[in-house]
């Protein structure tokens, strides 16, 4: 890899690239998905390739490639270079990034079991082992399960001197129960939806899991939803769980806070955000006891937004996004600090792969734990729903107003978990929401989701964020209004 | 069917010291280096029956905001997916490395995976060699579309919004797809295609327009006329007011329509109908639509881009799904078939997969009205540019959520009566479909939710906006 990568930052700075970044990425992943007791999707794949990023004339280019021969990779140099020229036809001023310095480097998050070398076999008979045990419960009209892994390896040089080497392990899974009857399809998923829970771990995840284990219980929620009450219309008090909570920061925090985004550089397409540069240190985000970071370092865990380096060379930072209610900081990248004057990037920059320019994305971005226990939330809310596990998300492209729904809930009365409500939703407007937040519960409920799925930029990223979060509770929220009826 | 590739300008030397910018023709391999690659597999693979996808994409993107270009990329690149089929197992290994050993690997790799797996049932023999129908979506000119041509008509539209005191962001982008699909009984099956984007916003202090278009032929595209149809509807919609939600009749501008009824498409499916998670599960031959609603599944459209081939090689036929507001046909694989006692379509995915099949050009009837004469003829409505964040709320109902953007306005008294704040919608997509009173002519139409199709402009009945937002 460093012989490839310098041989490029070596024909970049020959064409007289006054910056240039590679990021050789070696790619490797596993997926495998079971349906109503047989294999769905068995593969493996493997992408290796590089990225060169480079600045000429002051104006950007990339190109990339996966001929790695010298013939390719200097093409793909004077292909970048060529880009940068043409960028330079439409530039208003040159681009100035904020101070970085180098770092030669290597970092790998820890992991137990590679998922690589767990047998195959065995790895198919927990997904059909889950599945027969939710098509044993009557109504259950489908079970899925599916797990995945990726392994990246990846090495960052740059002009500037950095050689920054890493390896994330990544592993995930999830099962879905679903049920058709009458008129209605309801369906529930462990450890959440669309995916399961994913982490920056080794197959030890996928064990701690225990999909078997859970696989009754949401095949016999998902039946009992047919008979649930609908969710009532008007304001009400909600708890959500800390997977929903997660998803609510993802879109109504994680997407404004993008500098990127701020600045209108994906008004295309991702939209612009409410926060404008004035609210820096100046709105009121949420209640006093809202605190959110943005926290890619290993200390705050293993999330899909966790690593030693981002992908333009900047040191894994905490960054304080919300403190005490107050907003704080913007996810910045070397070119967007340097836009609004800070000194330093906070180390963002990611990328989905080495056929793609690094943007601006989420990290773990994670409200910080209260200090009450659950049970007490509950014993301690009169009236109120409570609302676990996603099903529906939707947001404006400001991030002002929101609607979600989820599997399943429950109404409290009166201190008490009581009748189970089938697709309970709300909605609101995102500072509206997080001011009425009056409680968090404690690091013993807290959980660090992975959501592996969030999408954004122009060619299209997938990028895997991570997102800590405990059950909440928000007062005078609306609730029901999602349906056409 | 792609032209023979010795019509075509030869490649040029891939580095000079006067490099302007490689366009996509330069990186084209053509059939016979695809078929070259599989082959090398066939001779490699130990399995009872081998199949072989390569696929090449060569493809560049020019991304402005803030009237500059601010990102500027390509990129290139191979896949090749080997199947492999051993006893009733099959499974699937990738790799994008073409030498002998990765070669060597990944067919290996294929092999054993699937013999590690339990049989299954409802695997088929591959398919021998097919007829295809011919199409041609290869466009010289979008193949030899440079980073410098992306940028001249990126500078015409950033001086446009300086010329109107609007800011804009946008993409060009310029790409040539190739992709073969070989298996050990003999088939080979190869396509191209060229494909070119627009999209282009604008922006003033307190609105948006938006406008976007696709194809496979660059010249059909006009970025800066697009760019003008965006800046009047920034334009228009300066001052937005606030009106309250409700059920209004709402005029759907063909990209709204397109994200909308996108997520319909897999509820064409074979197997989402088997799974019992299809909206039309026990509603087939029932009516569900109006009877001005008819849709096809036609890769052959003039309109439409796609091989006429399916995963497993199967022709695509061009299948009814709707008629007069029927639901009346399926997709179905190979398998799917099977199960269901029906006839394959060509829709398969490539296996193994446990999704089944999917119509993935779908066209709608049209109608002859203009959106001059739904304005015309509304009292009060919501004339709607374009959609945004779309999720399914009901599955079943197919009730979906979502907002409007880049131009909301007000209808009173059959013309636009000006620019209101953006809607959150919760609309059922079958009612929609029911209440449909005019339509434009079906055109090729390109959103952000949904894979471009070919729908008209709507003129709908009773939509329910629910909330609205703060801009």
């Amino acid at each position: 890899m460093r012989s490839i990568a310098n041989f490029a930052i070596e024909k970049a700075l020959a064409r007289r690239a006054s910056y240039a970044d590679v990021r050789v990425m070696d790619i490797r992943h596993r997926d495998i998905s079971t349906k109503n007791g047989q294999v769905g999707r068995m593969s493996e794949g493997e992408s290796l390739g590089l990225g060169i990023r480079v600045i000429t004339d002051g104006a950007w280019g990339f190109a990339s490639t996966d001929r790695l021969t010298n013939e390719g990779i200097e093409s793909c140099a004077a292909e970048a270079i060529a880009i940068a020229k043409a960028s330079g036809m439409a530039k208003r001023h040159g681009v100035v990034l904020a101070q970085e310095q180098s770092f030669v480097d290597t970092w790998q998050n820890p992991f137990v079991k590679d998922p690589f070398r767990i047998p195959i076999e065995s790895q198919i008979a927990v997904l059909l082992r889950a599945d027969e045990e939710m098509r044993k419960v009557k109504g259950v009209t489908l079970a899925e399960g599916s797990m995945s892994f990726r392994r990246i390896e990846q090495l960052f040089v740059s002009s500037i001197g950095s050689a920054i080497h890493q390896v994330k392990m990544q592993s995930g899974a999830g099962i879905v129960a679903t049920s058709f009857a009458g008129e209605e399809i309801q369906k529930r998923s462990y450890p959440n939806s669309f995916g399961g829970q994913h982490m920056l771990r080794g197959y030890e995840l996928i064990e701690e899991l225990d999909l078997v284990r859970h696989a009754p219980r949401i095949a016999e929620e998902c039946v009992a939803l047919h008979k649930a009450e609908k969710c009532p219309e008007g304001k009400r008090t909600i708890i959500l769980d800390s997977s929903q909570l997660g998803l609510q920061i993802h879109e109504s925090i994680g997407h404004p806070i993008e500098l990127d985004r701020v600045l209108g550089m994906e008004a295309n397409f991702a939209g612009m955000s409410f926060l404008t540069l004035e609210k820096l240190n100046s709105l009121r985000y949420g209640s006093d006891i809202v605190n959110v970071v943005a926290d890619a370092r290993l200390a705050h865990g293993p999330g899909l937004g966790t690593f030693g380096y981002d992908d333009e060379g900047v040191p894994a930072q905490c960054t304080p996004i919300i403190f005490n209610g107050q907003f704080t900081g913007y996810l910045t990248n070397r070119e967007t600090a340097a836009a609004i004057g800070q000194p330093r990037s906070n180390g963002t920059m990611r990328t989905e792969s080495w056929n793609r320019l690094p943007i601006i994305r989420m990290t773990n971005i994670s409200i910080l734990p209260g200090d009450r226990k659950f049970e007490d939330l509950i014993a301690d809310t009169d009236d109120g729903i409570y609302m676990e596990t996603n099903r529906s998300w939707s947001i404006d492209d400001r991030r002002y107003h929101f609607q979600f729904s989820t599997e399943i809930g429950w109404e409290i009365k009166n201190g008490k978990r009581g009748r189970m409500i089938k697709t309970p939703s709300y909605s609101g407007i995102t500072t509206e929401f997080w001011n009425s937040c009056d409680a968090i519960c404690s690091r013993d409920y807290w959980t660090l989701w992975g959501t592996p799925n969030c999408g954004k930029g122009q060619p299209m990223q997938t990028m895997g964020t991570g997102h800590g979060a405990a059950p909440a509770r928000f007062r005078n929220v609306k609730v029901g209004i999602a349906s056409s009826e | 069917m792609p032209k023979p590739a010795k019509k075509r300008k030869a490649p040029r030397s891939r580095v000079s010291s006067g490099h302007k910018g490689l366009a996509a023709h330069d990186h084209r391999l053509g059939a016979p280096e695809l078929r070259r690659i599989a082959e090398k597999i066939f001779k490699l693979s130990e399995a009872d029956e081998t199949e072989v996808d390569v696929s090449a994409v060569t493809s560049a993107l020019t991304r402005f905001a803030n009237n500059t270009i601010h990102q500027n990329v390509a990129e290139q690149g191979i896949t090749i997916s080997v199947r492999a089929v051993v006893d009733g197992r099959t499974a699937r290994a990738s790799t994008n490395k073409t030498d002998e050993d990765s070669l060597r690997r990944v067919t290996t790799a294929a092999l054993e995976l699937a013999q590690v797996q339990p049989r299954n049932p409802n695997l088929l023999p591959l398919l021998g060699p097919q007829k295809l129908q011919k199409v041609d979506r290869f466009a010289a000119k979008t193949a030899a579309a440079t980073p410098a041509d992306r940028a001249r008509a990126v500078t015409q539209v950033c001086q446009l919004a300086d010329r109107n005191k609007q800011t804009t962001a946008g993409i060009f982008s310029t790409g040539l797809s190739e992709f073969a699909l070989a298996n050990s009984r003999g088939l080979f099956e190869y396509y191209e295609d060229t494909r070119a984007e627009f999209s282009v916003t604008m922006l003033e202090k307190d609105s948006s327009g938006w406008a976007k278009a696709t194809s496979a032929r660059v010249d059909e595209i006009d970025p800066l006329a697009l760019a003008e149809r965006a800046s009047k509807k920034a334009a228009d919609s300066r001052s937005p007011r606030e009106v309250p939600p409700g059920q209004y009749t709402a005029i759907l501008e063909p990209p709204a329509v397109l994200d909308l009824v996108g997520f319909l498409f897999y509820d064409f499916a074979g197997t989402c109908v088997h799974d019992q998670r299809s909206c039309f599960t026990g509603r087939m031959g029932k009516k569900l639509f109006g009877e001005n609603i008819s849709i096809w599944d036609d890769v052959y459209h003039p309109l439409q881009l796609g091989a006429p081939f399916d995963g497993e090689g199967m022709p695509r036929q061009r299948v009814r799904l709707v008629d007069r507001g029927v639901p009346v046909n399926l997709v179905y694989s190979r398998a799917t078939a099977k199960q269901m006692k029906a006839k394959p379509t060509g829709h398969g995915f490539s296996l193994p997969t446990e999704d089944g099949e999917a119509p993935f050009n779908l066209v709608f009837s049209g109608g002859n009205a203009s959106t001059e004469e739904m304005i015309r003829t509304t009292g009060r409505g919501l004339l709607i540019t374009r959609l945004w964040y779309i999720r399914e709320v009901d599955p079943y109902k197919k009730v979906l959520t979502g907002m409007t953007r880049d131009g909301t306005f007000l209808v009173e008294n059959g013309r636009v009566a000006g620019a209101v704040r953006n809607f959150r919608f919760n609309q059922s997509i079958i009612d929609m479909l029911a209440n449909v009173e005019t339509m434009g002519p079906a055109v090729r139409a390109s959103g952000e939710e949904s894979f471009d199709m070919v729908v008209p402009a709507m003129k709908v009945r009773d939509f329910h906006f629910t909330e609205v937002t703060k801009f």
